[in-house]
């Protein structure tokens, strides 16, 4: 067990290697300067070099990359020179390990903006989880047990509707109507916890959160209810009934817990990749979360941030499939890791 | 309960599944009675309708659009006309049910101890401790090794055997006056089957439990019952005890199930011969005798009457026990002139000796059993 997770990190280790050269190196492929943005417009070819020189792009792409490892474990200072740290220290951004680098378009580190954006998209990607999978769930198995009748249909055409339409038409439709109109609940807005508490967070929340969870869900009632349905069918299920147990017993021991193992893969995945941002939801309302902020990154070619981003992103999603792994020997015992 | 009535009466069951090009009648109307300690055989093959009806006396089909109809007396009380709460506390007490695919009809996220526990406490009031106490002594007395230690175990780390095992000790744990086995050896080599059956008569003979054995294996049904019922199309079309059907069959589906057993001890050269074609449609089956598209014999019956007249399950001339479903006047001649000599040579000389006057004879044209009581003289 433990030298399979030993194994296991040590390929997530080697993966977030691999992602990080190829993120660089597909920057470096494409036909802009990122100095022409750090400079601004006007920008005499002098002062364009002397930036380019600062930022660390006059250097080779390898050496780039080789400073960017390292300013992960030991942190770095932009520009990195020694000399000029002694003349002029103010002109030197210190960015203390663990250092994903340094964004010249918002004058702060890598590190800095993906910690403030971080709790944001984690806040809603938890909430709207909670939501897609009681929801989801509830309505899945109420489905699989109503198999065919008017009350099954409804489920599955709703989830299909939802499932079908985009996440800007029903943030936006919900954001109009519900916060603005109708003024059913706040106009959403990120209050940390420690500053409002849980029920001022949430209530900012609960619009983006229900948005994102309503696409989730829809999925999720359609693989709730084929697995519960699948279960069903099987041999175990008839001997369960044919002990004579209760109908309820039969549901929810018997059935549910082979429906559900499936869906643990699924949520973790999902949960994960929500982890990363949800870049549309949070366009639609606002939320200064890392989806967003990887739009503005890429739309303002912020390489550090870009490559800051994607490696936060790929590192929990390959925390979580290892997690979801080891899961899954716990709940399956077939299942035996190593 | 009266000495005289059997424990289980079945009258015209029929189970018929509405479907929307018609209605399937997968049992179409089966009688049969099963005293206690005795076995009953179905024969058939698959599609015939064996565990339709079957799962009928379990009340399966209850919360299903099957239409199930007729009488099923199982300890005086008619199992179609209770409630469904009233035929849950009587599944796994009064009547259990062990499947063909142990693997498939056990839970692989719980252990095996636990869904023998779990049949002991939703009919007994006593806690987890003694339930889990008596599913020890159960898998003890099915024969698994070390059964305190692999109670915990799940049925994946089990053998095919042992999982067999396990389901009997599941179905017997609250010792049921009748216990339906559903092809319980066939996904098991044939090692494991005779201990399967050698295991099943041991308790039956413990418990005195009446029990029903579905099969397509007639070595298994020369093994275990005492009563053999063939089913065709849903309805049983050769019916009486097992030695009588096995020596005298009077049916040509029962010659073609009994042409179709191979003789693993007798001569190579012995031919098998399979029935022609397939079990009919239960949506739309044959007119007359469900069996004449497939009977080689229906020349012999004068006019079209197989093919119009749907013969009754009627005793022949063998006595009241013996009965069949058949239009054919003289079928035991047909069955010692032209069947016997071609599966089992040999034995037609036996019975010729032993039977002048065709009175019942000992010998046993089925051979796979021989095999089987190899087996189990092995048995460790």
């Amino acid at each position: 067990m433990t030298a399979y997770i030993i194994r296991r990190m040590f390929t997530g280790i080697i993966m977030l290697i691999v992602m990080s050269m190829v993120t660089f190196l597909l920057f470096f492929s494409s036909p802009v300067n990122p100095e022409d943005f750090a400079c601004g417009k006007n920008c005499s070819p002098a002062l364009k070099a002397q930036t380019k020189k600062a930022l660390g792009y006059d250097e080779p792409v390898t050496t780039q990359w080789v400073k960017f490892a390292k300013g992960v474990f030991v942190g770095r200072d932009f520009p990195d020179d020694p000399a000029l740290k002694e003349s002029a220290p103010e002109t030197i951004a210190e960015c203390p390990a663990p250092c994903l680098g340094y964004s010249r378009t918002t004058n702060s580190t890598v590190t800095e903006q993906i910690k403030e954006a971080w709790p944001i998209s984690l806040s809603l990607a938890i909430t709207a989880f909670f939501m897609w999978m009681i929801g989801g769930i509830v309505f899945g198995v109420i489905a699989a047990l109503r198999r065919g009748s008017i009350i099954d249909r409804g489920i599955v055409g709703a989830s299909l509707v939802f499932y079908a339409f985009p996440t800007f038409f029903i943030g936006l439709f919900l954001y109009k109507f519900l916060a603005i109109k109708w003024e059913i609940v706040k106009i959403p807005e990120y209050v940390p916890i420690s500053e409002g508490g849980v029920s001022v967070w949430f209530q900012g929340l609960l619009l983006p959160a229900f948005t994102l969870s309503l696409v989730y869900m829809a999925g999720y009632v359609r693989m709730t209810r084929a697995f519960v349905l699948e279960s069903m069918g099987e041999d175990y299920l008839r001997t369960a009934k044919s002990k004579g147990l209760a109908p309820r017993k039969v549901l929810y021991k018997h059935s549910m817990r082979a429906a559900l193992t499936p869906l643990v893969t699924m949520a973790g995945l999902d949960l994960a990749g929500l982890m990363g941002g949800a870049i549309i939801t949070e366009q639609v309302f606002n939320y200064p979360g890392l989806g967003k902020l990887a739009v503005t990154a890429t739309r303002n070619f912020d390489l550090p941030l870009v490559v800051g981003i994607v490696l936060v992103l790929a590192a929990v999603v390959i925390v979580a499939n290892l997690v979801v792994d080891l899961l899954y020997a716990v709940i399956d015992p077939r299942v035996r890791v190593g | 309960m009266t000495s005289q009535a059997p424990l289980l009466s079945v009258k015209d069951l029929k189970v018929h599944f509405p479907t929307q090009d018609g209605i399937v009648k997968a049992t179409d109307g089966l009688s049969f009675d099963l005293e206690s300690g005795k076995t009953l055989g179905i024969v058939g093959e698959s599609g015939s309708g064996k565990s339709v009806s079957s799962s009928a006396i379990l009340g399966l089909h209850r919360g299903t659009s099957a239409k199930v109809s007729g009488e099923i007396v199982l300890n005086d009380t008619d199992l179609l006309t209770i409630s469904d709460e009233q035929m849950r506390r009587r599944r796994g007490k009064n009547v259990a049910m062990i499947f063909q695919d142990p693997l498939s009809a056990m839970h692989p996220y719980y252990t095996v101890g636990n869904q023998i526990m779990e049949a002991y406490l939703v009919h007994n009031k006593v806690s987890k401790r003694e339930a889990k106490t008596r599913a020890i002594e159960m898998l003890d007395r099915v024969g698994i090794p070390q059964p305190d230690r692999r109670v915990n175990d799940y049925p994946h780390q089990f053998s095919g055997g042992m999982r067999q095992r396990a389901m009997i000790a599941m179905g017997l744990i609250n010792n049921p006056g009748l216990l339906i086995a559903d092809e319980p050896t066939t996904a098991l080599d044939v090692t494991v089957q005779a201990q399967i059956l050698d295991l099943l008569q041991d308790l039956q003979r413990e418990f005195n439990a009446a029990i029903i054995i579905i099969t397509h294996d007639l070595g298994v049904i020369a093994e275990m019952a005492d009563d053999v019922l063939v089913m065709y199309a849903g309805r049983a079309v050769e019916y009486g005890p097992c030695k009588e059907i096995l020596t005298h069959p009077e049916m040509p589906y029962t010659w073609g199930l009994l042409s179709s057993v191979p003789d693993v001890t007798g001569d190579t050269d012995a031919r098998l011969i399979p029935i022609p074609g397939l079990p009919p449609s239960l949506l739309n089956p044959p007119s007359g005798c469900a069996f004449h598209p497939r009977c080689t014999h229906k020349d012999k019956v004068k006019g079209n009457l197989c093919k119009t007249e749907m013969p009754e399950l009627l005793p022949g001339n063998r006595g009241p026990e013996h009965t069949k479903r058949c239009h054919l006047a003289d079928p035991e001649q047909i069955y010692f002139t032209e069947i016997l000599p071609e599966i089992a040579p040999d034995l037609v000389e036996e019975f010729a000796e032993v039977n002048p006057d065709g009175s019942v004879g000992d010998a046993e044209p089925v051979r796979s059993s021989d095999a089987a009581a190899e087996a189990e003289e092995k048995k460790i």
